[in-house]
């Protein structure tokens, strides 16, 4: 069974196989990152921008802001959780308090038609 | 490549999903297919149907679009009924109850917990009283906005009343318009108060006059035209176009130098949104507003292609505005730019507005006024922009014995500024977007202001607009004290905090918010705004040109306080405090399947409601 993976609602949210799986709202502590100076950004999802698969992965890209420093933008790609088995469709989604690591990537979101 | 969305809507749009969704609540729940869930609740909309947020599932918001938030009392009672009988949650609000109806800021009508089985017989009994749920969410004609009082208003430039039904009629279910990229949000303003807020609106007919030449004015109204030396003096409106709030990217209305009469507005209004339905942005939901189109564009290519493309006569450049006596949200110290109180109307009745705190009212109350109204004669009730209803129509010799009565004292017409002033969206209580609790908290604000601080000498008039997100449903970037959710983090403990910023609103010159004051915690938000209004009342200057009766001149009003100062002045001008406030919320709400359930856990959730199968 292929995964359905999008965001909606104005990235409200992540929906994977049409259940809402995760939220904005939460803090994501993100290390090794570029999007402000802080050593760990305290990251305030606000809203999920782009979201793609990299099997077994699903990852995304979420506007925001670090509540640490306030700077604001959007995130390089994240892992907000994975399909183990795509037959059974069950997503297991990640911690958002625990510790993320971004990474840019420089495959299409999307493959190409 | 067109987003999801659009694939979604390609398949079905419009009018002919109200056959599904009685399909639905003929079968149940769970004949929706699982694998169809986003798809169809993204349909659902355009009937006015919002999924709501996660922890409640199968339980939907339900909006009801009233042109101009125009019913009559009978309409209103139905809304009440309604609310009573079918918009009652597993778990009460602690300062609302259950069954309620909230008035929101695009002067429409939203109740909660509505399930599928109970709309065919909602839809039913909203049809009998020619009310609708179309088009109030979705892609397409949103309700269209104004004066609720147009046709009665003694302010009144002409009365829009006539053009906004028309719109109205012209453009619900028309299969032409039902499918745009994005929403398409109207305002029609009538009045000289700059009521209908145009600047804030993909499309907006702000009120003008113009010279036109005798024969060029062959469409226009002839009790509308005033005859001068080289033309005639037409009344009519002035088009601009792209204005919204959302997503930090605010933007103003942008004049497109055009001028219409009445008879011209259904025209170029069909015309400049089948404009954004052919060239708005498919692709990227986020870039869909018109707003970016016409940042790409410019206010003369879009006036251009328009012109050449979708209206079929010379377009006449724009004519002279009527900004400078608009009072609507305005911050003005001469006049207090609501619809709260009594005023005159033009038939020598009056229109009482009544305050409703944050907008929501009690089912009972809602069916108490409906019958109060109709009891004295009224032939209409309004929705306004800041969340409060009016009772039109009272006679001279009613309006002290209506100004009596006792629902009156809780809605008051003459209400203490800070709950006056008060706007809230609908918060983490039901929205997936938002951050943070919002209208509860709202309420113990605007209380805490009430009881603990003086208000200074010269503010009359004072507007908090508290949005739980960037979506700004709130409207948080024009009022005096904008406040946007955020989080922030107390002893290393997340707590749920606000973005402050100051100086914004509408009037002759609108300006939006600076934001000085960043991851405010939600309980020091009380104390910093005592603490401003004490710099407010020990800096304010006074204005000798406008004396008053005790020789001192006026003091400038606190908008023009906040403008006086530049944004680095006004960062760190009050510092926000603890105070005797408690916040009850200030914990992650959003983490809740309701945040005032006692057992409030994600796991506790009774959604899906059982007794939709």
């Amino acid at each position: 069974m292929p995964t359905s993976v999008h965001q909606l609602d104005d990235g409200a949210w992540l929906s994977v196989n049409d259940a809402r799986e995760v939220n904005v709202s939460d803090l994501w502590w993100l290390a090794r990152q570029e999007f402000c100076s802080c050593a760990m950004a305290d990251f305030l999802a606000e809203g999920f921008v782009e979201i793609g698969i990299d099997h077994p992965n699903v990852e995304g890209r979420i506007a925001g802001q670090c509540i640490e420093c306030g700077e604001s933008g959007v995130t390089d790609w994240l892992t907000l959780g994975r399909v183990v088995n795509p037959e059974a469709g069950r997503f297991f989604a990640v911690d958002p308090s625990s510790v993320h690591v971004p990474e840019r990537r420089r495959r299409l979101a999307s493959p190409p038609e | 490549m067109p987003s999801k969305v659009e694939g979604w809507k390609d398949e079905i749009y419009g009018t002919e999903i109200r056959e599904h969704l009685y399909r639905f609540a003929e079968e149940g729940w769970s004949a929706i297919p699982e694998d169809e869930h986003d798809a169809w609740f993204e349909r659902f909309k355009w009937w006015g149907l919002y999924h709501q947020r996660k922890g409640q599932e199968s339980y939907f918001m339900m909006r009801i679009g009233t042109p101009n938030g125009r019913m009559t009392p009978q309409q209103l009672r139905v809304v009440g009924e309604i609310a009573d009988e079918y918009a009652r949650g597993p778990v009460e609000n602690p300062e609302f109850g259950d069954a309620y109806c909230d008035w929101t800021t695009r002067q429409s009508i939203q109740l909660h917990w509505i399930q599928l089985q109970d709309i065919p017989d909602i839809f039913d009994k909203l049809e009998a009283n020619d009310l609708s749920t179309i088009q109030a969410c979705g892609d397409s004609w949103r309700n269209i906005v104004g004066s609720p009082v147009a046709g009665r208003d003694a302010k009144e430039h002409l009365n829009a009343w006539p053009v906004i039904k028309d719109l109205h009629d012209t453009f619900k279910g028309n299969d032409e318009y039902s499918n745009l990229p994005r929403k398409w949000k109207v305002a029609v303003t009538g009045d000289t108060r700059g009521s209908g807020q145009a600047e804030i609106n993909d499309l907006g007919f702000e009120p003008a006059v113009k010279k036109i030449d005798t024969d060029e004015q062959s469409s226009s109204s002839d009790q509308n035209a005033k005859r001068s030396a080289d033309g005639q003096k037409v009344k009519g409106f002035n088009v601009t176009v792209g204005g919204g709030l959302a997503r930090k990217e605010p933007r103003f209305a942008r004049d497109i130098d055009v001028f219409v009469t009445e008879d011209e507005v259904a025209d170029v209004a069909g015309a400049t949104s089948a404009l954004f339905r052919d060239h708005g942005d498919r692709e990227d939901r986020f870039s869909a507003r018109i707003k970016f189109l016409i940042d790409e564009w410019g206010p003369e290519k879009f006036r251009r292609v328009l012109q050449q493309e979708y209206v079929d006569f010379e377009l006449r450049t724009a004519g002279e505005d009527l900004r400078d006596q608009y009072t609507y949200n305005s911050g003005r110290s001469d006049e207090i730019g609501d619809y709260v109180g009594v005023h005159e109307q033009n038939d020598g009745n009056y229109f009482v507005g009544l305050s409703v705190l944050v907008g929501r009212m009690g089912a009972e109350d809602v069916i108490e006024l409906a019958d109060l109204a109709d009891e004295y004669g009224s032939e209409m009730i309004g929705l306004t922009q800041r969340q409060n209803i009016i009772v039109a129509d009272i006679a001279d010799d009613d309006l002290d014995a209506f100004l009596d009565e006792d629902l009156l004292e809780y809605y008051q017409p003459d209400p203490h500024p800070f709950l006056r002033g008060s706007i809230a969206c609908t918060g983490t209580e039901y929205c997936s977007l938002s951050i943070v609790e919002t209208k509860n908290r709202m309420v113990r604000y605007a209380r805490w202001l009430k009881d603990n601080v003086q208000l200074p000498d010269g503010i009359e008039d004072f507007h908090v607009h508290l949005s739980g997100c960037t979506a700004s449903c709130a409207q948080p970037q024009i009022a005096d004290i904008s406040l946007r959710g955020m989080k922030t983090r107390k002893d290393g403990e997340p707590v749920e905090a606000f973005d402050i910023g100051l100086g914004g609103g509408l009037g002759e010159n609108p300006q939006f918010a600076d934001w000085v004051e960043m991851r405010v915690a939600a309980d020091e938000v009380p104390g910093y705004i005592r603490n401003l209004l004490r710099i407010y009342d020990e800096r304010a200057v006074r204005d000798e040109q406008r004396e008053r009766d005790d020789g001192l001149g006026d003091r400038e009003s606190f908008r023009e306080f906040i403008a006086r100062h530049d944004e680095d002045e006004l960062t760190g001008l009050a510092e926000p405090e603890e105070t005797s406030y408690e916040d009850p919320y200030l914990n992650n709400t959003k983490m809740t399947w309701y945040p005032y359930a006692e057992d409030d856990e994600m796991d506790a959730s009774p959604a899906p409601s059982p007794a939709d199968d």
